[in-house]
């Protein structure tokens, strides 16, 4: 998907600047005007003020409420009321972040670790073998059930937690983390297929009959070929699969109730009950929610990104 | 279960000759079985469940009871429909309006190569990573007229005294601009991603004809990018019709109904009121609404007759 695209830089329009790519490599025998003017010029016609004017304020718009969020999370909250929203931290401190961390947000992180952890390997485990039958099985229903899933891709999840709800309680799930886990498997499922079987469609052929030459079945097949090669498609769907979980809201807010069983998005809800007069304490919350996608992007934002944009990217 | 690949290789499709050599064996439907029977378990049959949950009562406990279309002929009678679709269909347009240009223009922007560029991407995709309920209450906190930034963005909206949340219609439009900032870095890395496929040489030919930077937007990169533009119009107009959770957490629907908006009347029916099979009938109406919209916007600007748009190049 969007990793394999190749960079191939472009000639934006009115938006974009006019930094070409590779424009310092090679030199640019397309230009109309003869590329002898200053270099003030130059810059001029690489780069867009106008654009960079909107991206400029575009990054006002996105960072300040992420500033908001930092920096209040950092301050007491008598400074927070005193010196207005704004103020810089000038005396930063942690004790928002002790308290919160003394109280039930352990647990609500436990939990949500747990449901993104085992909604990955579920995902990966029901995708992948079905990818691969897909990408190389001859059964009709193997195509009809593939139809599905891609028919499927379009049930919003909002429309049906009221016969998701009743499936759940007959299973006796209710409230429960396995409860959360079984619907939000069932709705990264089509992508995960969608993005798998485009990256095993990119195994030749051969190698497969070069295994079964080898007198290897399907299942070898799958450990030796499709394990190994089909990593990149994993790690997207992984990532995919890990950030969606991590912020579910709507299926904890449905099919649980108990504080014990409660995942971070519902935690967050509850202690802005809690902490209604205690703006600081509950910015700490939501930064220690968002920390560990945030460090995840900080390491390895290109798979971030593929993941996140994953089926719908192309 | 294991299927012989001579079965499938009876009559050789085209390209596919490779397979009558060989005597490898292929993947049986066993292998796909567990994938799409819990599919039609967890999405499928839910689907057709809330079809028949919209002709009971049910309260959430017990059995659902047989209502006929009691739910449906309610439909007609309730008060609140009428406005929640009416406001659905104001965000949704809205949401419509800021996001698509907005994430284009920013998705081209941000499809150039550079350092900057690519620095100030990473912070712009940052809203993506926010789970709802983190930004609803982030924004819930900046939209306090009393301690966070009403004041600020008040003026905005038209409230300089910077009661927005309280205000029905700066409430509704608040709610607009939270899920677009909300959900722009997704339609702008669409955008990103689309703009980098362009090809090359038709910005080459275009500054051969002298061609300027405006118009070289509208010339190519707009028609190029026809596409993308219907998918994503398609994401955020069905996206925001069945969208409520950030707006249950700031407003819940308030003040009064003036954010209750029809997949939020949904839940608040249903899991609050508990009526969950009238909650059903709105369910299926939206669900019906979505596919129609997607469908018809589809159908309106020709997607299935452009589909071949760049082909041999």
């Amino acid at each position: 998907m969007t990793t394999r695209q190749q960079i191939r830089g472009t000639r934006t329009g009115s938006t974009g600047a006019h930094a070409r790519p590779g424009a310092h490599e090679r030199p640019e025998p397309d230009r109309i005007v003869p590329p002898s003017g200053t270099s003030l010029r130059r810059l001029l016609r690489r780069t867009n003020p106008l654009a960079a004017l909107g991206a400029l304020a575009w990054l006002v718009v996105v960072g300040m409420p992420l500033y908001y969020l930092v920096t209040v999370s950092l301050r007491t909250r008598a400074d927070y009321l005193t010196a207005g929203p704004l103020a810089p931290p000038t005396s930063p401190t942690l004790d928002n972040y002790r308290m919160v961390l003394t109280g039930e947000f352990g647990r609500y992180f436990v939990n949500t670790a747990i449901v993104t952890v085992v909604s990955i390997v579920a995902v990966l485990a029901l995708a992948l073998p079905a990818a691969y039958a897909i990408v190389r099985g001859r059964h009709p229903l193997i195509r009809i059930g593939f139809s599905m899933m891609l028919l499927g891709l379009a049930i919003p999840s909002q429309a049906v937690i009221v016969p998701i709800y009743l499936l759940i309680t007959r299973m006796h799930m209710y409230d429960s983390l396995a409860g959360i886990i079984l619907p939000t498997v069932a709705f990264l499922l089509p992508v995960a297929v969608l993005v798998l079987t485009s990256t095993l469609r990119e195994i030749p052929g051969e190698l497969y009959e070069a295994l079964a030459i080898d007198g290897g079945g399907p299942m070898e097949a799958l450990r030796t070929l499709v394990l190994p090669l089909s990593r990149p498609g994993l790690i997207t769907v992984a990532v995919y699969v890990a950030v969606n979980a991590w912020n579910g809201f709507l299926f904890p807010l449905v099919l649980t109730q108990s504080q014990d069983q409660r995942v971070l998005t519902m935690g967050l809800w509850s202690l802005q009950g809690q902490y209604t007069s205690n703006v600081p304490a509950l910015m700490a919350a939501m930064t220690l929610s968002v920390l560990p996608v945030l460090l995840f992007y900080a390491i390895g934002r290109r798979r971030l990104v593929s993941g996140l944009t994953a089926g719908f990217g192309k | 279960m294991k299927v012989r690949a001579a079965q499938g290789a009876g009559p050789a499709r085209a390209g596919r000759t490779r397979d009558r050599s060989s005597v490898h064996q292929r993947p049986g439907v066993i292998w796909a079985l567990p994938a799409f029977a819990y599919f039609l378990v967890f999405a499928v049959v839910p689907l057709i469940l809330v079809v028949g949950l919209s002709f009971t009562h049910w309260s959430g406990l017990g059995t659902p009871r047989w209502a006929g279309a009691a739910n449906w002929s309610r439909l007609t009678e309730d008060a609140t429909l009428g406005s929640s679709i009416k406001l659905s269909l104001i965000l949704t347009t809205v949401a419509w309006l800021v996001q698509t240009p907005l994430s284009l223009l920013l998705g081209v922007w941000a499809a150039a190569p550079g350092r900057g560029r690519a620095v100030l991407s990473a912070v712009f995709f940052v809203p993506l990573l926010m789970s709802n309920a983190a930004v609803a209450l982030l924004w819930q906190s900046l939209l306090d007229p009393n301690f966070g930034l009403a004041e600020l963005i008040g003026p905005l909206l038209g409230a300089s005294d910077g009661n927005i949340l309280g205000d029905p219609d700066r409430a509704l439009a608040a709610m607009a601009l939270v899920v677009s900032w909300q959900f722009i870095p997704f339609h702008m890395l669409l955008y990103q991603a689309a703009t980098r496929q362009i090809p090359q040489s038709l910005y080459e030919a275009a500054a051969i004809d002298g061609a300027g930077r405006v118009r070289q937007f509208f010339a190519i990169t707009l028609p190029q990018l026809r596409h993308t533009i219907v998918s994503s119009s398609v994401l955020i107009v069905v996206g925001s019709l069945t969208y409520f959770e950030t707006i249950l957490l700031i407003t819940e629907g308030g003040p009064g109904t003036a954010t209750r908006v029809l997949p939020l009347h949904m839940y608040i029916t249903g899991f609050q009121a508990f009526e969950m099979g009238y909650a059903s009938a709105l369910a299926v109406l939206l669900v019906v609404a979505g596919t129609a919209l997607s469908i018809g916007i589809v159908r309106m600007t020709g997607y299935w007759r452009m589909d071949s748009s760049r082909e041999g190049m």
